[in-house]
């Protein structure tokens, strides 16, 4: 907690300033195919976050210059609504809407079949409507929905989550107030049915120890996510309303 | 949602999902194997056939493929062909010698601009994707009337219908030309009145084509077509 003074972010009975246990996550619910005009999309609520992703393509890239010979390029857009926080945020690109979209591609790239779809491109729109910490995380769940919505192929679906540190306790999914005043956060997109990182940040320090415990969280969580992500495609296309 | 779907119960599988042991089974498309598992890599309906286990996608871009009857629109012109958007990854190309018309170098733009749209074919697609679209050939020509609309290019074979009976429904009901391209673009052309029906009953075809009730409804549509006079 050093340089913040005496925030108390765990109360006396060990749990959070919102009531949730330490390894609790705030209620996700997800929505596939919201927009009728993209070929692929998603809403997701993440706690108070909400995020939307929107998949045109696969299409013929433009500018030539950014094709790919082997592969398709995926380009992401992250961008947070001016009225997502109560700051008004100042509309268009800014240092970290584009570290958010470069990373956010990176991991989608991991888990698309890119090779399918050589010197064209794959349009992921990311809003985030209402932000409360975690942004990129939900984000990048959406863009995952939304991919397998568009019938993109994939290897597996991603899941975006994070776990952190508050007042020296490793704590999952971390709140606007955790995020601003804990000690560490560690974002993290996961492949729920292989298990495997497909992109981590850490802000702040953690000890090797903190750190599984800290990734042990985000795995579990990551299982409950999937199973409302598979659930919210599910929902859209069975009964036979498609 | 397709054929082929009859007798085993459907399963809706989503991308990373396990849909069967890789032994004795091979992945057919939208399926991979994975060490010793064959994962779907496509939101879709797992379909076995002939020890081959592959998912039926519910969305997909199209695809082009060598014989393809296609609605195509021009995105961009060069001196001696035109560069085609066939609605899929990759551009199509039509080069003047395959145009229906003697073109001159240099004179592309005289006979199509950008945003023209054409009935072309797909003449070749080679191993990198590259798309060689003709329009010599009878029919093939630039549409200069009419409305293109676009359908999933999963619902194409339910607008058209068994042995294209739905999709000669619509063209008898509404007295407009109606021509399905492969790539999901749909071309009416007629009076306005009958362009506005067919793209209802193309709207009720994707919607309903496939749910029982689908009959009764395309009747009762049929009864507010422009040709009956009640429209």
């Amino acid at each position: 907690m050093a340089g913040y003074g005496d925030v108390k972010l765990l109360r006396d009975d060990g749990l959070r300033l919102d009531g949730r246990k330490i390894d609790e996550m705030r209620p996700v619910t997800i929505e596939a195919g919201i927009l009728p005009v993209a070929d692929g999309s998603a809403m997701v609520t993440h706690g108070l976050n909400v995020a939307v992703a929107a998949v045109y393509g696969p299409m013929e890239a433009h500018p030539r210059k950014i094709q790919r010979q082997d592969r398709a390029v995926i380009d992401v857009r992250y961008n947070m609504a001016p009225f997502s926080t109560s700051d008004r945020i100042r509309p268009g690109f800014n240092r970290r809407s584009r570290e958010i979209s470069k990373v956010t591609a990176e991991a989608l790239e991991s888990v698309v079949l890119v090779e399918r779809y050589p010197r064209s491109k794959i349009r992921v729109e990311i809003e985030i409507l209402a932000a409360e910490a975690g942004t990129r995380c939900v984000g990048l769940t959406a863009a995952a929905v939304a991919l397998a919505d568009a019938g993109i192929p994939m290897r597996d679906l991603i899941v975006g989550v994070a776990s952190g540190k508050v007042e020296g306790t490793v704590v999952l999914d971390l709140d606007k107030a955790e995020d601003n005043y804990g000690q560490a956060d560690l974002p993290v997109g996961i492949l729920p049915n292989t298990g495997e990182v497909a992109f981590l940040q850490m802000d702040g320090d953690l000890s090797p120890d903190e750190f599984n415990l800290a990734m042990e969280y985000n795995f579990k969580a990551a299982a409950e996510i999937h199973v409302i992500m598979v659930d919210a495609l599910k929902r859209r296309y069975e009964g036979g309303e498609n | 949602m397709s054929n082929g779907q009859n007798g085993a119960e459907l399963r809706l599988v989503t991308p990373g999902m396990a849909i069967g042991p890789s032994s004795g089974m091979r992945a057919g498309s939208g399926a991979l194997a994975q060490n010793d598992t064959i994962i779907a890599t496509r939101l879709g309906w797992v379909k076995e056939l002939n020890n081959t286990v592959s998912v039926d996608p519910i969305n997909s871009a199209y695809m082009p493929r060598s014989g393809d009857l296609i609605v195509a629109t021009v995105a961009e012109v060069r001196n001696n062909l035109w560069f085609m958007n066939v609605n899929g990854p990759f551009q199509g190309l039509l080069p003047m010698s395959l145009a229906p018309w003697k073109v001159e170098f240099g004179a592309a733009r005289q006979h199509m601009g950008i945003g023209d749209v054409v009935l072309a074919r797909v003449q070749e697609v080679d191993e990198c994707h590259n798309v060689v679209l003709t329009m010599k050939g009878v029919g093939l020509r630039r549409l200069n009337q009419g409305s293109v609309h676009s359908i999933p290019i999963t619902h194409i074979e339910r607008l058209r219908g068994e042995g294209n009976a739905t999709i000669q429904r619509l063209r008898e009901a509404c007295d407009c030309r109606i021509i399905v391209g492969e790539n999901g673009r749909v071309w009416v052309d007629g009076d306005a009145e009958g362009i506005a029906w067919a793209r209802q009953a193309i709207d009720l075809v994707q919607s309903s084509g496939h749910k029982k009730t689908f009959e009764a409804e395309l009747s009762a549509l049929e009864n507010n077509a422009p040709k009956n006079g009640d429209a």
